[in-house]
């Protein structure tokens, strides 16, 4: 049953995250960054259910919240879009460099 | 008990004058406001008299002697079970008597001011401002409680100080408004000290239980009084100085006289009202209102005396040389109030020897009647002659007739001659004085021919001298300002022969006096001749008075230019405590409170000038910060964390 160790499972989780991270950090693209975000979000849920499982098989408590989380994602990710639609409609670009109206 | 219930709609209704006329007589009640304001003066005027009628004829009696009731009395301000502010009314002789007062001058004044105000640009906040006045006074006079008094008397302060300043765009109107309050709270500030000193010590602020406590000289809180001492005078002595500070500030006692003649800058009628009959007596009627407690100290009744006798003599003097006519009258008032002050002083609280707080009460009463008569007669002149000065005077009483008989009645009151109202206090007041200091007596006497002095040198002056250059174009007054005219005189003339110490004595109990016409002799006849003089001087044009005046050399100029006492405030605030005082204090202020504050501001202000790079507006740099922090945080508790 346990054929995969947790370790490789953290692994991908890991390596998720940090991919989604320097997308993050290198992307000038809205969308691509808010993508990003969700690579981090999902290698979160990657560790909820992995713990869930190898932890505490008896329970559900791990698999409830990535439900939660794959919810909120979704609600947060039509919040972004909309913000990008209308950056977009005053800016003409959704260049993250280009938004630097509220700066100092 | 019975029901005086009704008493406490006396003060209430002016208020309501003040609220309605406050809100709406600007734009919506305009000249119909004299009505309304008159109106409500009207019912409370009413409900004085049926108050005083019922207390004094009725049931305010019990065993001979008239006791005080307390038809309300509520807990205000619960500090603790021990300390807690009460609002009540108390009806006492004093009380009810300064009730029928102002109520019944107030009323005069607003009838007089319909004719004299009329098409005046802020007629409806003239008569707000009367209003005002005149609950505050009536709340004065009825309050049971120190510190009511105390929230009074600075209603009464601030009503002043906005009928002071009624003509506002006068940059003399003003500044005087400005001197009375800034005066008067100075004085003020001794009142408070001296009230919380009392309560200090007689444990509640409620004047009955307070007279109660402190007039007996066994109670513990009057041993805790007399024992307690500080910079040589007793606790108790300097309760009452302070107290008696307040009271001198109100009623233009020397020194802190110099407010009362700048205050004339006010409609004349308001000055009938405030500066004559009813707020400048206020002192008067604090120290009666604590006569039992004064009666302990007597080192301070002394002070009393003292004070009262020199600020009616000073106050004389300088009304001889003063040509505007409402100084003079303002002089005269001060005056007045000193002989009652001093009437005070040397009285005591029981029998015989209470004889001087009757006629100190007594003269309140008529000098009331006769001196808002006087101030309604001079605003009538004023009124015909637009100007206050003696000189633009003079051949009036063919024009005015009414007017001409009424001055000349309520002269021959304050004068003192029988048997005009002011004869008979002035006669209880020389003899009080007598049976106790016959230096105050003296000074008393001769105060009295000085005041029939000026007096008939106004008279003259405004009425005969010379032959009038006025055309008359608007008469002698409407209907409105005669009637009060007519009504004063009669109350002026009548007022005298009330038996006024059956109801009004230091104890309570019915007083018997007599006026003995030996005594009274001598101050007639210096009276009557002080007249025939100031006749000679002032009845026809000459230079009788004008000789006079030079050979009484620098006296003559020092009483005309006051007794630079003015100068001499002017002096000590200018020259010694604003350099002295104001301005190291504003140093302070500049340089330490507000730097403190700059110095915070400035701080602030600089650092967030270096970091406000930060704010780069660039939202990876921002995700970059966000990670960074939680990196340092996840190290922190992973690895510093024990």
């Amino acid at each position: 049953m346990n054929a995969v160790p947790l370790s490789y499972i953290l692994f991908v989780s890991i390596a998720l995250f940090f991919i989604g991270m320097y997308g993050l950090f290198t992307r000038r693209n809205m969308i691509t960054m808010l993508m990003s975000v969700e690579l981090m979000l999902n290698s979160v849920n990657i560790n909820f259910v992995a713990f869930n499982k190898y932890l505490y098989p008896n329970k559900l408590d791990g698999v409830f919240f990535t439900v939660f989380i794959i919810t909120i994602a979704a609600a947060e990710a039509a919040v972004a879009i909309a913000i990008i639609i209308n950056l977009y409609r005053t800016h003409q670009s959704i260049d993250v460099e280009d938004a630097t109206d509220l700066k100092f | 008990m019975s029901n005086y219930a009704y008493v406490i709609w006396i003060p209430l209704l002016p208020l309501l004058s003040f609220i309605v006329l406050g809100l709406f007589g600007r734009r919506y009640i305009r000249t119909a406001s004299g009505t309304v304001g008159a109106l409500a003066l009207l019912g409370s005027t009413v409900l004085s008299l049926m108050a005083a009628r019922q207390y004094f004829f009725v049931d305010g009696k019990t065993a001979d002697t008239y006791r005080q009731i307390i038809p309300f009395k509520f807990e205000w301000l619960h500090f603790s079970s021990q300390v807690s502010i009460d609002m009540s009314v108390i009806i006492d002789p004093i009380s009810v008597m300064m009730l029928v007062v102002v109520s019944f001058v107030s009323l005069m004044v607003h009838l007089f001011s319909l004719g004299y105000m009329k098409g005046e640009e802020r007629f409806a906040t003239y008569y707000a401002f009367l209003g005002l006045f005149t609950f505050s006074m009536l709340g004065l006079v009825l309050s049971g409680n120190l510190f009511q008094v105390y929230i009074f008397w600075e209603l009464v302060g601030v009503s002043s100080f906005l009928l002071i300043g009624y003509y506002f765009s006068k940059p003399s109107a003003v500044a005087a408004a400005k001197k009375a309050f800034i005066v008067t709270r100075f004085a003020d500030l001794g009142f408070l000290i001296g009230i919380l000193v009392l309560a200090f010590y007689g444990g509640t602020l409620d004047i009955t239980e307070l007279i109660h406590r402190l007039s007996s000289p066994q109670s513990p809180q009057f041993l805790a009084m007399a024992s307690a001492g500080f910079l040589g005078l007793t606790a108790l002595s300097w309760a009452l100085v302070l107290v008696f500070i307040g009271g001198a500030g109100k009623s233009a006692m020397f020194p802190l006289h110099i407010w009362l003649p700048d205050a004339m800058e006010g409609p004349t009628p308001v000055s009938a009202l405030i500066h004559a009959a009813t707020m400048v007596v206020a002192g008067v009627y604090l120290v009666a209102r604590l006569f039992p407690v004064f009666s302990m100290d007597a080192a301070v009744m002394q002070l009393i005396t003292w004070v009262g006798a020199f600020s009616a003599l000073l106050a004389a003097i300088i009304a001889c040389t003063q040509t505007d006519i409402k100084r003079v009258l303002a002089y005269s008032t001060m005056s007045q109030i000193g002989y009652m002050m001093f009437a005070l002083g040397v009285a005591k609280i029981d029998g015989e020897q209470g004889l001087g707080y009757m006629a100190a009460m007594f003269h309140l009463f008529t000098h009331a009647f006769f001196k808002s008569l006087l101030f309604l007669c001079a605003g009538a002149v004023i009124h015909f002659v637009h100007s206050n000065e003696m000189n633009d005077m003079g051949g009036l009483r063919k024009k005015m007739p009414l007017t001409h008989l009424a001055f000349l009645i309520a002269c021959l009151a304050i004068a003192g001659i029988p048997p005009f109202s002011g004869f008979f206090s002035k006669e209880e007041i020389l003899t009080a004085a007598w049976h106790s200091n016959k230096l105050v007596f003296g000074i008393g006497l001769f105060t009295a021919a000085l005041t029939a002095f000026y007096m008939f040198r106004l008279y003259f002056s405004i009425f005969w001298q010379k032959e009038s250059q006025h055309h008359n174009d608007h008469g002698e007054g409407t209907v409105s300002m005669k009637l009060p005219l007519a009504v004063l005189a009669v109350c002026t003339i009548a007022a005298g022969l009330i038996p006024f110490a059956h109801y009004v004595s230091a104890d309570g109990k019915p007083l018997e006096t007599s006026i003995d016409l030996g005594f009274s002799a001598a101050p007639v006849v210096l009276s009557v001749l002080a007249i025939l003089i100031a006749m000679r001087f002032y009845k026809t044009e000459n230079e009788r008075s004008a000789k006079f005046a030079a050979a009484a050399g620098g006296l003559y100029r020092g009483a005309k230019r006051k007794f630079y006492i003015d100068e001499l405030y002017l002096f000590v605030t200018k020259k010694i405590i604003f350099p002295l005082v104001g301005q190291p204090a504003a140093w302070i202020d500049r340089n330490i409170v507000d730097g403190s504050m700059n110095l915070l501001a400035t701080v602030t202000a600089a650092v967030s000038n270096r970091i406000k790079g930060l704010q780069s507006g660039k939202v990876q740099a921002y995700a970059l910060y966000f990670f960074g922090g939680i990196a340092a945080l996840t190290i922190f508790f992973i690895y510093l964390w024990k």
